[in-house]
């Protein structure tokens, strides 16, 4: 399995833990299926952990963002929490550094939807 | 008799699941031409979407298509070339993902990534079929490549 998602609640915040890939095919499809089991639930404050994530490609990063508009689209948030350089890079790389809300430890992130 | 250039080629199916075993030979040969981990993990991601751009849209995930790869290691710099068997496309007509109306795009990245990664990136038709895109990165000494990445991350 390319990619490992653990998913922890903290109050009404969804956090799922990543770690392996998000690339073209597998990878991305386990998460955009399990942010769609979170909406499709009703469950729409989501932060993505991607501090375990070794690799993304431009189809990985295409999924965040899908991701991120759906999830907006649909009423909800989702954030992004601790993002490896590399990760960092490709979407600076892009102009997609200023889209997401993106935190350096969990706690801001919880804070920031209160 | 010393060869000026090496050449290494691989033909996959038209296969997702086909993509890592080009990278892994990516990974060996770069490393094996001296180029840093840096360099190699951009150069990695490079060929990984120029493989997968000729599985998913070049042919289209026919199972009756190959993917054709080679490097070459030349003395100034290492080539790869990524041919498929498909329709083909006008490169200059793709959408430009940095546009503002298309940042929030689900697709379109992957060439901006090589294009950012490798110093030169070329699309020709094949005279008889397909795309034929050409990569080159230049070999250079270990700190001044880091340093080329450095920048290139900052001026994007």
């Amino acid at each position: 399995m390319q990619l490992e998602i653990k998913e922890r609640t903290v109050g009404d915040v969804v956090v799922l833990e990543l770690h392996g890939r998000i690339t073209i095919g597998e990878g991305s499809v386990q998460l955009r299926d399990a942010v769609s089991n979170l909406l499709n639930s009703s469950r729409q404050r989501i932060v993505l952990n991607l501090e375990g994530v070794s690799y993304v490609d431009s189809s990985g990063i295409g999924e965040l963002v899908s991701r991120y508009t759906t999830t907006k689209n649909q009423g909800g948030q989702l954030k992004l929490l601790k993002l490896p350089k590399k990760i960092k890079d490709l979407l600076m790389i892009t102009k997609l550094l200023t889209v997401f809300e993106i935190y350096e430890d969990e706690e801001s992130a919880m804070q920031s939807f209160k | 008799m010393m060869l000026a250039e090496n050449v290494v080629e691989l033909t996959i199916a038209s296969q997702l699941e086909f993509i890592d075993l080009v990278t892994a030979l990516t990974d060996n040969i770069t490393h094996m031409v001296g180029f840093d981990d840096e360099a190699s993990y951009w150069i990695n991601m490079a060929v990984r979407e120029s493989v997968a751009n000729a599985i998913e849209h070049g042919n289209k995930y026919d199972p009756q298509k190959s993917v054709d790869i080679r490097f070459t290691v030349g003395v100034d710099a290492l080539r790869v070339t990524v041919r498929d068997y498909g329709e083909g496309f006008d490169p200059h007509s793709l959408p430009d993902p940095l546009d503002p109306n298309n940042l929030l795009n689900p697709a379109g990245r992957g060439i901006l990534y090589m294009r950012t990664f490798m110093d030169s990136v070329d699309y020709t038709r094949h005279a008889e079929s397909g795309m034929v895109v050409t990569m080159t990165k230049r070999r250079m000494p270990k700190q001044t490549d880091e340093g080329d990445q450095r920048q290139d991350a900052v001026r994007n």
